[in-house]
């Protein structure tokens, strides 16, 4: 079984900044991860692959330094690992990003064998849109299969999967066929520590390297800035609320108890709704 | 649509620069359509709150609003477009087939489609749910346009566009994004974000049924059944009217307890912000801003969050917020209505406490005597 793990490096959310004066980012020495959704995609291949056998290629679009990350993924038993890296590919939107990851899992089919499965995350932390994978799967033509919280079963034979995808206010038990893209649920499984063999395979290996010709783009105008149809027309910090948070004055009293004065002054009917709910529990 | 935009080009926007003439082919997309999403007869409520905000789209483009209803034939969907008139659209097309009983990508994003290619709409609005992401992500890779997620405000502008505000770099600022050369502009928003509108009683609309072209041979994905979430895995946060939430000022897993017992008293949900989630403090049902729960409470209690724009969009519609914080100059006090420079892990308990004797039925006939 061949399966391909699509990744992306993103900054540590958690640690970015913000000018405070110009409302810029700044991104120096803002370290970079895996996406952490990617993770649960990941580990599930993994997984599928012990169990069957066969290979997990990585893939990821992104600059050189995006590399690191694709060797991160192989410490954790990632086969073989795919860079998709050319100035071209820089400002693309969601719909120019698929365009370019379902013609290089095209050509990572061509080369290596045609995957049966292909594993996202289910978004991004960076962008959070969860627009990625259902595209590539329209792209290549593949059953999607998003959001999906367990693989109950697979036969490599029948090619039969069977899934339960998280829905709102349940789950859905799917019946469906390889080939197909899934976008694995967060908290599904964890990733596992990778070996000391894995590890030091990583160090050496050499990550495949495919600008937009080499990854068998025909028509560059679909890619990046260019192919994007989503056009950003201003950054900006939302502007505080007229008139900032009032600052309670505490005087003589609690401070407990002045919040709460507060509180019923500005909604005196706050105070009976309050009554009503916390005699309901 | 020609004529140039208010927006003042600005030399960072390079992708703004980047107008071009719409396409004579995209000139007859017209009207702002509304995908009404259903599950077992069941409405998601973001579908009504997304007709509230095409509402106001259309009436600034002086176009028609229209909801699109996918579901299996029978009394049960014609109920959902009666009801859709009731929140205030125009008209509705729908397709009522069984085949369409269960959601699934393929043949929903077939029939979607479709109605988008015969009956060409400008806007396109989908709810930001497991449903809604799923269909939009297919259908504008299929029909080769722009969709943006997740957004918190929609407006048009005075050419026109959709200019679809959500934020960006993980949350830390907004951006405002245009689809200018391709139809229809496609958008997706999160439950809570927009308001419930008015329901009138009795409205009426035309109805446009357009036939299904997928028999089920065609499809590969088969449901095999439907586990509902039991009723106590549901937090009720998104629709409370008390939340208390907590932050990285609480510092500890331990004294985030603090947060939960002010919302006991209270009769209140609790909730926190993303940092937490992260940490493996709290479960991800509880988080509270862009990438977890909007809320719209009646009363928002902040204790020890800093009120980062991914959190702020989250609670802006509440009616009173309330923080409180170490620091006097967190972004919090930007958007709070009260706020109070405390650290929440001394104030926490007071309040509780405070609140309890407040609330409790003999305190209340002796404050009111």
């Amino acid at each position: 079984m061949h399966i391909v793990v699509c990744i992306k490096q993103v900054p540590d959310s958690a640690q970015i900044r913000v000018h405070p004066v110009t409302n810029t980012i700044m991104r120096q020495g803002v370290p970079t991860i895996i996406n952490p959704y990617d993770l649960f995609a990941l580990e599930e291949a993994l997984r599928l692959r012990d169990e069957f056998g066969g290979e997990v290629t990585v893939l990821t679009m992104g600059p050189p330094s995006a590399e690191d990350s694709l060797r991160k993924a192989q410490t954790f038993g990632a086969d073989r690992a795919v860079l998709l890296t050319d100035r071209y590919f820089a400002g693309a939107d969601t719909l120019a990003t698929t365009y370019a990851l379902a013609t290089a899992i095209r050509k990572i089919g061509a080369t290596y064998g045609v995957p049966d499965i292909v594993f996202t995350g289910k978004q991004t932390i960076d962008g959070d849109t969860a627009q990625v994978g259902p595209g590539v799967a329209k792209r290549l033509g593949l059953v999607q299969l998003t959001y999906v919280a367990r693989i109950v079963s697979l036969d490599p034979q029948t090619r039969r999967i069977e899934v339960e995808r998280r829905a709102e206010g349940g789950v859905q038990v799917l019946l469906s066929k390889l080939p197909c893209l899934v976008t694995m649920l967060e908290a599904t499984n964890e990733i596992r520590r990778g070996s000391l063999a894995d590890a030091l395979r990583a160090a050496r290996s050499v990550i495949v390297k495919w600008n937009a010709q080499e990854a068998g783009v025909e028509d560059i105008a679909k890619c990046g800035l260019r192919g994007s149809p989503t056009i950003v027309k201003r950054v900006f910090a939302p502007s505080p609320r007229t008139g900032k948070a009032a600052l309670i004055e505490i005087g003589d009293r609690q401070p407990a108890e002045a919040v709460i004065d507060e509180i019923f002054k500005r909604q005196p009917k706050l105070e009976s709704d309050l009554v009503a709910l916390a005699r309901g529990f | 649509m020609t004529g140039p935009t208010n927006t003042p080009a600005r030399p960072s926007a390079g992708r703004a620069a980047a107008k071009k003439e719409l396409p004579e082919h995209f000139k007859a997309y017209k009207h702002v359509w509304v995908f009404v999403e259903q599950e077992r007869g069941q409405v998601h409520p973001v579908s009504w709150e997304l007709i509230g905000a095409g509402r106001k789209l259309a009436d600034k483009l002086g176009v028609e609003l229209a909801a699109v209803v996918l579901g299996p034939s029978g009394a049960a969907t014609r109920g959902i477009v009666a009801e859709s008139f009731c929140y205030g659209v125009d008209l509705a097309y729908l397709v009522a087939d069984d085949i369409l009983a269960d959601y699934r990508n393929e043949s929903y994003t077939k029939a979607l489609t479709e109605l988008v290619d015969t009956y060409k709409p400008e806007i396109l609005l989908l709810g930001a749910t497991t449903l809604g992401r799923d269909l939009a992500g297919a259908v504008a890779t299929t029909l080769l346009t722009g969709l943006t997620a997740d957004c918190t405000d929609l407006d048009v502008d005075a050419d026109g566009s959709l200019a679809a505000t959500r934020p960006t770099f993980g949350g830390s600022l907004l951006c405002t994004i245009y689809t200018l050369n391709y139809r229809p502009q496609m958008a997706t928003v999160r439950p809570r974000v927009m308001p419930m509108p008015q329901r009138l009683e009795n409205a009426l609309g035309r109805v446009i049924e357009h036939p299904l072209a997928i028999v089920e041979d065609d499809i590969v994905t088969k449901v095999l059944g439907f586990l509902p979430d039991r009723d106590s895995a549901k937090s009720n946060l998104a629709f409370a009217d008390v939340v208390v939430a907590g932050g990285l000022g609480l510092a500890s897993p331990e004294n985030f307890q603090l947060a939960r017992q002010l919302a006991l008293v209270l009769g209140a949900e609790y909730g926190c912000s993303r940092p937490l989630v992260q940490k493996g403090w709290v479960t991800s049902d509880r988080q509270i801003g862009q990438t977890g729960k909007t809320i719209r409470p009646k009363l928002y209690i902040a204790a020890g969050i800093s009120g980062a724009i991914q959190h702020r969009v989250g609670v802006e519609g509440a009616d009173l917020i309330v923080a409180i914080n170490t620091d006097k100059n967190a972004q919090i006090f930007d958007f709070a209505h009260l706020g109070i420079v405390a650290d929440a892990i001394r104030l926490l308990p007071a309040l509780t406490e405070a609140f309890r004797r407040r609330l409790s039925p003999h305190s209340r006939d002796r404050i009111a005597s």
